[in-house]
């Protein structure tokens, strides 16, 4: 889903074989010495380079710092656990082929990897097909729930949704008009498709107090686009964007804002992919006030917290890199299937998939999240404001944990599709007509 | 009319030490503003900044600017307020005297969001109107006509009676009229005044107030709002196109950097260089470079650092693509398909080198002062830094142009590509000539990379993003032809920003690529085909 620019999309296809062999000759596999009896195999499959490297680098080492401490407090059934680490080189059919890689050859237990919604459909065949299990730490579109993954990210309902309900309320400003901006691809288009439905239905907000708009991966231009969303907000009403530009378009989607004077006070804009890591590279000033939607920030002051923020910094041997969304979802993702293996006395993925629901994890912002059938866990939903550091500062919150739904109420061919794998064993249940298959 | 007396009250507690007794009066009323700032809690902070600003104490400024900044802290064990002065230090809110003792272990920030911004932008309009300064009156007036606020008309019909300023004048009028429309106490005779103000103002913010008229409004006041949200509505038509054209000019403008080194290298030479946007993301990475070392250094040169950077990026980028040249190319020339293939797996290396050295994150290259911040011009905004590429590139097109028509370099670059062996008899060494032309043109590339990494990301994957757009305006404009390159970025940048706000950013870019592909149907060798001997060289 988030992802930094992707210009191979916008290169002739005979390129993309070519960047998948530069990519195999560039990338570090870094398979260690087995010794299968030993040790228990854990996939890393995360981009290590390409346009996903700036994203995905980070989870590698974070889920390499939860293996390392889990060994040191003496692993996982009295074996050490073994990193296997592959570069799938930001490359989707390359991302299938290593997957087949981890589970044939290394006959490794679970993998955490994946950051593109488009990279986890690529490996979703051949995780089914070999039956071995997923970790997916990042927000995602929802609109699916497979056996074979654990969605340790936000659905829309645990992100787009109550990001949306703050601002239509007093805190977030009574906003009563909605630019919807996107990078044209599936994960920006399925959360808008829910979100207008969301503001037409549930919010009354009338069809042209809402602006839906569309640019191409790595956009940098934004003009026009910023001065067709100034135009939008002077009609009187208070106007806000939510956006889901990818990564890299931000800073001068930001820049620009800034350029053309549009404060936060004026038209605040809420971000699904704007988290600490891409606020790092750019100067916030501009940005202050300017959303975030997110299920955990580095900001959040709790003992876990702060305790996994300095184990990081040394893991890392560098205090200034910034914690994220995505980390805190590996850290529970992580600390759930080693819960599940010792629960049952086996890594066997497909006995561990059944083992999984219902296991409970403390996460970093002082609740504790729990695996629910349908393999999403509960989030606590926060919203932050920019601050001039890059950090952010959290102005609201839910109460509770949200449970997150794989199948979106609001769009009309999954409102009535659930998914559960403990009494079902079926992902796109339809409880109207009582059969499994979707809609 | 409190918010008046209050700054009345303020100059005159400024003057003399007579109203001992008031102050103590008004610093009661202060210090029970404040404690709404320890609740630690956004509607309580809200009452307490128009408490502060209603008090009347002359600290009233000082401390919301505080706040406005993160400069105003609380401790909510002893319930006091303090503000951080610019030297880090704590003094008490409400007398500005050094606090005693040692700080309080559990003092932290009030937090503001966007509804707390709103609410101090207000207050601090309102507290300011009668500022010393023009600017800072101005900013008050354009603060209170956002906020609308009815209990800042008193303060403001006193500030116009006494400003000099026209354009201070003219922008507390429009504040005036914008409380009067918005109300509901106001003549129908004030409103319809209020209106013809309004629309002269005749901006976006103009029509969202004309445009959201309590319902209380008169008919006639109604009628009159209409006829005036009609005219701003064609006077802004007007400058749309102005602005669309602006923007064209912008984009052109970049496409013409990025583009221009490809014309030397592709368009002259005709060496398919894949590797030309990796050119580009040196010479930010140059930039980078170079302002970190100022920033370490000597800060106060950091205006000069693109100044710096610009050769700067020349020298690495050219020496970089003479390398490539050497080492590479030279041994591939006539040789199409495999010059792209080399020049593609080399910008893949030139990537990941680049990602291995900074890391895989974006870098921040800063904007000096002078490339910062934006000017009005009729009814559309022009930002200096788009102002400067456009200056820049027409800069670096015009040097470009010059040294291939008046130095002996260009000379034999003109002569090599024209007719080699010709060249070569005469003396010339044309493997040293290749070479060189190759380093110009990427060394052109890296100077445009100085200019990309004020307007877009440094990252290793900057280069990605033009090189698609630079083959295109090069084809466009015509292979080996500088005019044609300048003329096509121009036509395509304008041609884009006219399709974009009626097609989106997506069918925009598509429509202009298959325009292309029917315009090279037409014309195969572009805008500007070279004629003569020399296209079959």
């Amino acid at each position: 889903m988030l992802n930094p620019i992707d210009a191979v999309a916008w290169r002739p296809r005979g390129r993309r074989w070519l960047a998948a062999a530069a990519g195999l000759a560039l990338g570090l596999t870094a398979a260690l010495p087995a010794n299968a009896e030993d040790t228990i195999k854990v996939g890393v499959l995360h981009s290590l380079s390409g346009t996903m490297a700036i994203s995905e680098t980070t989870l590698k080492d974070v889920v390499l710092m939860l293996i390392d401490q889990q060994n040191k407090k003496g692993g996982v059934l009295g074996k050490k656990l073994e990193a296997v680490v592959v570069d799938p080189a930001s490359n989707w059919p390359l991302f299938a082929e290593k997957a087949r890689e981890l589970i044939s050859k290394d006959k490794v237990s679970v993998v955490f990897g994946c950051w593109t919604s488009v990279s986890r459909k690529s490996v979703l065949p051949v995780f089914k097909e070999l039956n071995n299990l997923l970790f997916y730490p990042v927000q995602y579109e929802g609109e699916e729930s497979e056996r074979n993954v654990i969605y340790t990210g936000a659905a829309p309902n645990q992100q787009a949704i109550p990001a949306v309900d703050y601002l239509a309320g007093p805190e977030g400003g009574n906003v009563k008009r909605w630019v919807l901006e996107g990078t044209d691809y599936v994960y920006p288009r399925t959360t808008n498709k829910i979100l207008e439905a969301y503001l037409k239905d549930v919010l009354k907000v009338a069809p042209e107090d809402i602006m839906i708009n569309y640019t191409p991966f790595g956009f940098s231009d934004w003009q026009t686009e910023v001065s067709k969303i100034k135009a939008f907000g002077s009609a009187g009403k208070k106007t806000a964007v939510v956006s889901t530009i990818n990564g890299d378009a931000n800073v001068p989607f930001y820049k620009e804002l800034g350029n053309q004077g549009i404060k936060a006070t004026d038209i605040p804009v809420v971000a699904f992919s704007v988290g600490e890591e891409e606020l790092a590279g750019l100067d916030t000033k501009p940005l202050v006030g300017h959303l975030a939607a997110w299920n955990y920030f580095e900001s959040i002051k709790t003992p876990a917290n702060e305790a996994f923020i300095k184990e990081w910094h040394e893991f890392i041997k560098n205090p200034k890199r910034t914690t994220n969304d995505p980390m805190e979802a590996h850290y529970i993702g992580f600390n759930m299937w080693v819960k599940a293996v010792e629960k049952i006395k086996s890594a066997d993925p497909d006995k561990v998939i059944d083992a999984l629901p219902g296991t409970k994890q403390a996460n970093l912002t002082g609740g504790v999240s729990t695996l629910l059938p349908n393999h999403h866990i509960t989030k606590p939903v926060f919203i932050g404001e920019i601050r001039p550091d890059g950090q952010f500062d959290v102005v609201w919150k839910t109460k509770d944990l949200v449970p997150g739904a794989a199948w979106s109420p609001y769009i009309a061919t999954s409102k009535d599709l659930i998914g559960d794998w403990v009494k079902l064993k079926c992902g796109n249940y339809n409880t109207v007509t009582k059969k499994c298959g979707g809609a | 009319m409190r918010v008046s007396r209050a700054c009345l009250v303020a100059l005159l507690l400024a003057l003399s030490c007579l109203l001992l007794g008031q102050a103590a009066a008004y610093a009661a009323s202060l210090d029970e503003a404040l404690a709404h700032f320890t609740a630690d809690d956004f509607s309580e902070t809200i009452t307490g900044i128009n408490d502060v600003a209603a008090s009347g104490s002359p600290r009233a400024e000082i401390i919301i600017r505080a706040l406005q900044d993160g400069r105003l802290l609380f401790s909510a064990e002893r319930k006091a307020v303090y503000v951080k002065d610019e030297s880090g230090k704590l003094t008490d809110a409400a007398t500005g005297a050094p606090i005693a003792g040692d700080a309080p272990a559990d003092v932290d920030n009030v937090r503001i969001n966007n509804r707390l911004r709103g609410a101090i932008e207000a207050a601090l309009g309102g507290l300011t109107l009668l500022a010393k300064d023009p600017g800072t009156r101005y900013d008050a007036a354009q603060a209170v006509f956002k906020s609308r606020r009815a209990s800042a008309l008193a303060t403001l019909d006193s500030a116009i009676a006494k400003e000099q300023d026209a354009s201070v004048r003219r922008a507390m009028t429009e504040a005036r009229a914008a409380i009067i429309l918005s109300g509901d106490k106001g003549s129908d005779e004030d409103k319809l005044a209020a209106v013809d103000v309004i629309r002269d103002r005749g901006d976006q913010d103009a029509l969202g107030l004309l445009a959201s008229l309590p319902p209380t409004t008169s008919v006639p006041v109604m009628k009159s709002a209409a006829a005036a949200v009609a005219a701003i509505k064609n006077r802004l038509a007007l400058w749309e196109a102005v602005q669309n054209a602006w923007y064209g000019l912008s984009l052109g403008s970049v496409l013409l950097l990025a583009a221009i080194g490809l014309a030397i290298t592709f368009g002259v030479m005709g060496v398919i260089n894949m590797a030309h946007g990796e050119m580009v993301m040196l010479g930010a990475y140059v930039t980078f470079v170079v302002q970190e070392i100022i920033r370490d250094n000597d800060p106060g040169l950091f205006d000069y650092s693109l100044a710096i950077a610009i050769p700067a990026s020349f020298l690495f980028a050219g020496g970089v693509g003479i390398l490539i040249e050497r080492c590479i190319i030279r041994f591939l020339y006539g040789r199409p398909l495999e010059t792209l293939l080399a020049t593609w797996g080399l910008s893949l290396i030139l990537q990941q080198a680049v990602r291995t050295t900074f890391g895989p994150n974006n870098r921040d290259v800063g904007n000096p002062s002078w490339m910062s911040g934006a000017f009005d011009v009729g009814g559309i905004t022009i930002t200096y830094n788009r102002l400067w590429i456009i200056c820049f590139a027409l800069a670096v097109f015009i040097a470009l142009l010059a040294l291939l028509r008046f130095t002996r370099f260009g000379l034999e670059m003109r002569a090599v590509t024209q007719n080699r062996p010709m060249a070569a008899s005469m003396g010339i060494r044309t493997s040293r000539v290749d070479a060189l032309t190759f380093g110009l043109g990427s060394g052109i590339a890296g100077m445009a990379g100085v200019a990309l990494s004020q307007i877009d990301n440094v990252s290793p994957n900057l280069g990605q993003g033009y090189i698609i757009d630079s083959f295109m305006v090069v084809v466009f404009g015509g292979v080996g032809n500088l005019w044609g390159t300048l003329v096509g970025s121009f036509v395509l940048g304008i041609a884009n920003k006219f399709l974009e706000p009626y097609a989106g950013a997506v069918l925009g870019k598509i429509a202009i690529l298959v325009l292309i592909i029917l315009f090279i149907q037409k014309r195969p060798r572009g805008l500007f085909a070279l004629k003569g001997r020399a296209v079959e060289a």
